[in-house]
């Protein structure tokens, strides 16, 4: 019954998305106010809709009912609560349903707070978000189904896949589709603006909230990725280049170009019908990424359920979104009135230039991921494109845009000098210079690029506070006031500088647990002894364990330091029962420095187990940066003058006076 | 059919917990090991998506990594042994593709448009400096209109304008008007 | 006119990119085939032992009899094996055709048990215990099979089983000597 009154809630979802995507848009087009006010309420209908169909499905799988084919394909009644609930996002149909749910609810979101927008641009809004979710909806309706039956039901389910089983990639899916989501909110205000013919200050101040928000999510929702892939696959390793994840990051660089570029639109009424591309970039380079971990055009080590006439549909969705996109962009952009002027060294130069390596970036990885498909198609030959080939592309020109971002934020608007911004940056230039010295000389003779791009993670860091020493004139005012004006300097500007040497630190981790991390290899029987890194370990036992769901073999690893105990070790290697699947559980001792970090291989008593250590220096940093990086995004979003309808009630405000 | 099944068979296979290099396979030359763990990076496991072969569980992934060894050990340098693994697996092997004709667009593509970008832009600022030189400066009759329209809160400070806008005002040769 | 263009040269990409996906759903490409660069070439070195013990071993002299040979690599561990063995039965028996059969990382007793069990399709069969010959041949897995002409070349090169659809459409005119 519950499962039939989701299918149905689904079904009328659809059926209000379809009201709301096209009424509101005549009404806009005629200035009928009636047709206008239909948009919130239709918008705050489907998410409610949305919502009911998620929790019906939820509640098939928490309650475990078996005679639905998706539970019974994806759940087992011997799984952990947790993961009966993350299951239901953990497969194709929830996954896709997950999309439609937050699509839905930020659709509610604009509708609720967007009550100052002006009407026309509201009702236009919400229509294209509705568009969009009834493509998502008809997807799921007609093609991928979540409350299908299954008669007769059988008496337990398959099990989730135990690489899902885990707390880090429960919650990786929500935040990385709050992410791709959340940037249909920028597409919407894209197209609206482009139907209105009217780009302005005022509507990239409405822009710029939403775009920060799907920004600050998508990196957390991928950092939390990168870090499941860190302890779960047990190599030490942090990104790999795999298609679904770069799928992940060219929506990320593309948004985080938007960000920038929507700075420019706001401040200085330029750059225009470039933000209004890049907004219409960002969210299609999302849904290339859906299109592509789930058509089967590509492999991928994280295989999604792959079939080529849900690619086909994916990929009529996406010629739609985008193609629609950006064909109206075509037609209307050009007549976007070209906004203030500026020398090129400027603000605005230091935008357009980060805008330039952070949009050669994404088309590194684009070009990356896509030209073995090219290849095969147009001659046959086939070529691979991993980790080796985007060090050597994606790196340099990654130096390059850390190089010019610390001095961007001492330059003025319209037109500024270099040499003063240089000379605020002389400190930081010195400290970071010395920072790649000692790392070359004194860390590691063998990697010199290592130990430039560590001396930028540090430049990062150095420069951006010195930015904000300057702007507070930190050491030329009494402390009294430089603390004064700190709490006077906007949180935008706070949150710009705590994520950019946030990036700082994220690039630090990376280069020093990629470059300098030590392993060890090796086979240990019960009692054997290995000193590796400056400690001695010692593997003391290998136990049965009986989890919930799986048996696992335990090792129990004394660490010793100098004789004196630094902690036990107890990775372990899962073998979950009804998957017939092994997952290896490594076991971290982290003091946010570095990562002491072993996992189990396969053994037994007579031969020994193979044992794999490794010393991960700074690798905390990765994903701490990152969340820092996101925490930055949080803190400018609490800025009073992007909080939504802000700029209105000020205008009220004084109209009142 | 068969090809899928057993990709996502191989699949199950390479996603377990990759404890590729065994220690049975290790050389005893640390230096030699080394090189053999720098190259096994650079090289594709053939069944495995996207997976190097030292990263790589699977049979081939494994017979990969002691033919790697034995060409180093027989004093093979390290393009050899690439060589030697093409010659059998094709450009394929290569997680870092060779530049040649036909990967001329992967390796120069990206570069290649932030080039085309870059010039593009500076040209086009260029263009717009000389094409934004000060209009001719009013005459009495514009002077006297305008100053009318403008009233008394208008406050032109040529001195605190910079920038392109700055010379437009400039030009237009308003003083405050108490000054006058 | 050019600044139109500008303008569209987003579509123009997204057309480019979406014509691509479009041809490669529709032709149903595999995205895991990894190709083979043996065909065409002369056929691989082979030396290995014979896997009846006390039998002369197998060289590259099976490739110099003027006639074309099919190398089936298989072992009797592998599932899809199984599956092509029936084809391989009928190769030799209507088509008279020669097979080479190379036992894969396969002990010989229980690879010999497996020929016993199911009829023996191979008119020579040798053991590749480590997977060396298998390397020196591209091999990605069992079973693949190789088709080398009378002049040595390899012109065909399956990976994977084969199906009744590869012997009419190209293993059986090869053997006719319908060179591919």
């Amino acid at each position: 019954m519950i499962p039939e009154l989701g299918h149905f809630a689904l079904i009328l979802a659809l059926c209000v998305a379809l009201v709301q995507g096209t009424l509101p848009l005549f009404g806009a087009a005629r200035g009928d106010a009636r047709l206008m006010a239909l948009a919130p309420t239709a918008a705050l209908t489907q998410a409610f809709l949305v919502i009911l169909a998620f929790l019906a499905l939820m509640q098939a799988y928490v309650a475990s009912d078996f005679s639905v084919a998706n539970v019974v394909a994806n759940s087992h009644s011997a799984k952990p609560l947790l993961y009966k609930i993350t299951g239901v996002w953990g497969n194709h149909e929830g996954s896709m349903l997950l999309w439609a749910l937050i699509l839905s609810i930020f659709g509610a979101a604009v509708a609720i707070f967007g009550a100052e927008l002006p009407d026309s641009l509201r009702s236009r809004v919400l229509a294209i978000q509705a568009l969009i979710g009834v493509g998502f909806l008809a997807f799921i309706l007609f093609t991928s189904n979540p409350f299908a039956r299954l008669a007769p039901a059988p008496p337990d389910g398959n099990g989730l896949n135990p690489l899902l089983q885990d707390p880090g990639l429960a919650f990786h899916p929500p935040l990385l589709y709050l992410g791709y989501v959340g940037f249909s909110v920028t597409y919407a205000f894209a197209i609206a603006a482009l139907l209105e013919g009217r780009v302005d200050a005022a509507w990239a101040r409405w822009v710029r909230p939403w775009t920060l928000a799907a920004w600050c999510f998508l990196t957390l929702g991928i950092a939390l990725g990168s870090w499941w892939a860190y302890y779960i696959l047990g190599w030490g390793g942090f990104w790999f280049w795999d298609p679904v994840e770069n799928a992940s990051l060219m929506p990320w660089l593309a948004g985080t170009a938007l960000l920038h570029s929507a700075i420019v639109v706001e401040k200085r009424d330029a750059l225009k019908s470039w933000t209004v591309l890049l907004a219409i970039l960002a969210f299609s380079l999302s849904l290339l990424g859906t299109f592509l971990v789930r058509s089967g055009v590509l492999t991928s080590v994280h295989a999604f359920a792959q079939d080529p006439a849900r690619g086909l549909y994916i990929l009529c969705f996406l010629l739609a979104v985008t193609g629609g996109g950006l064909t109206l962009y075509a037609l209307r952009a050009p007549g976007l009135q070209p906004g203030g002027l500026f020398q090129p060294l400027s603000r605005e130069g230091a935008l357009i230039l980060n805008n330039l390596l952070l949009c050669t970036l994404a088309a590194t990885v684009l070009l990356g991921t896509l030209y073995p498909l090219f290849l095969d198609l147009l001659t046959g030959n086939k070529v691979s494109v991993g980790p080796p080939f985007f060090n050597a592309t994606f790196v340099p020109i990654c130096l390059a845009l850390f190089a010019a971002l610390c001095v961007g934020p001492f330059l003025g608007w319209k037109r500024a000098e270099l040499w003063p911004a240089l000379a605020h940056l002389r400190i930081a230039f010195a400290v970071a210079v010395v920072a790649a010295l000692v790392a070359a000389f004194a860390i590691d003779q063998s990697s010199t690029l290592a130990a430039v791009a560590f001396g930028f993670g540090v430049w990062l860091i150095v420069g951006t506070l010195a930015e904000l020493a300057t702007r507070l004139r930190l050491g030329r005012l009494p402390l009294r006031e430089s603390l004064r004006r700190l709490r006077n300097t906007p949180r935008a500007s706070i949150g710009m500088t705590i994520s950019h040497a946030a990036l700082g630190f994220v690039v630090l981790g990376a280069v020093a647990t990629g470059a300098w991390h030590a392993e060890l290899i090796r086979t240990l029987k019960p009692g054997e002894t290995v000193s590796f890194a400056g400690y001695d370990v010692t593997l003391q036992r290998v136990d049965n364990v009986q989890g919930a769901n799986y048996v696992a073999e335990r090792a129990t690893l004394a660490v010793t330091r100098g004789g004196k105990p630094f902690t036990t070790l107890l990775p372990e290697r899962r073998l979950f029962v009804v998957q017939r699947r092994q997952v290896a559980e490594t076991a971290i001792q982290t003091n946010l420095l570095r990562d002491f970090y072993a996992t189990l291989g396969e053994g037994d008593a007579n031969t020994g187990w193979t044992i794999r250590l490794y010393d991960n220096p700074l690798a905390p940093w990765i994903w701490l940066g990152a969340a820092l990086c996101a925490l930055g995004g949080f803190v400018s979003l609490s800025d009073r003058r992007l909080r939504i309808g802000a700029p209105t009630r000020r205008r009220t405000v004084q109209a009142a006076e | 059919m068969w090809a899928r099944s057993q990709c996502i068979a191989l699949l199950l296979l390479c996603a377990l917990p990759a404890l590729a290099v065994e220690p049975t396979e290790m050389l005893k030359d640390p230096a030699l090991e080394a090189r053999a763990r720098q190259i096994g990076q650079a090289l594709r496991c053939v069944v495995c998506q996207n997976q190097s072969i030292d990263d790589s569980q699977a049979e081939v992934a494994h017979d990969m990594r002691r033919a790697v060894r034995e060409r180093l050990q027989a004093g093979d340098s390290d393009d050899q042994v690439f060589a030697y693994m093409v010659a059998r697996y094709g450009d394929y092997v290569l997680l870092k593709p060779p530049f040649k004709a036909r990967t001329l667009v992967l390796w120069l593509g990206a570069p290649a448009l932030l080039l085309i970008a870059g010039v593009a832009l500076l040209f086009a600022a260029r263009r717009r400096r000389t094409a934004t030189v000060a209009p001719p400066p009013l005459n009495e009759e514009e002077r006297v209109r305008l100053s009318v329209i403008l009233g008394d809160q208008w406050d032109f400070h040529p001195e605190r304008s910079e920038g392109a806008c700055g010379k437009q005002e400039r030009s237009l040769g308003l003083r405050p008007r108490d000054d006058s | 006119m050019s600044r139109r263009l500008l303008y569209l040269l987003p579509l123009l990409t997204l057309a480019l990119m979406a014509g691509f996906f479009a041809w490669s759903l529709l032709i149903g490409r595999d995205p895991a085939a990894i190709g083979s660069v043996v065909v065409g070439r002369p056929a691989p070195p082979l030396n290995i032992p014979a896997l009846q013990e006390g039998q002369a071993p197998l060289t590259d002299a099976l490739f110099k009899s003027g006639k074309p040979v099919l190398v089936n690599f298989f072992a009797s561990w592998c599932a899809p094996c199984l599956a092509e063995h029936p084809l391989f039965m009928r190769l030799k028996e209507r088509e008279g055709a020669i097979v080479i059969g190379i036992a894969w990382k396969n002990k010989r007793d229980e690879a010999l048990a497996w020929l016993k069990r199911l009829g023996n399709p191979f008119q020579t069969a040798g053991l590749d215990l480590e997977g060396k010959a298998g390397l020196d041949w591209g091999l990605s897995g069992v079973p693949e099979t190789y088709a080398v002409d009378g002049n040595g070349i390899v012109r065909l090169h399956f990976r994977g089983p084969l199906i009744e659809r590869d012997l009419t459409d190209s293993v059986i005119p090869f053997l006719k000597g319908n060179t591919p």
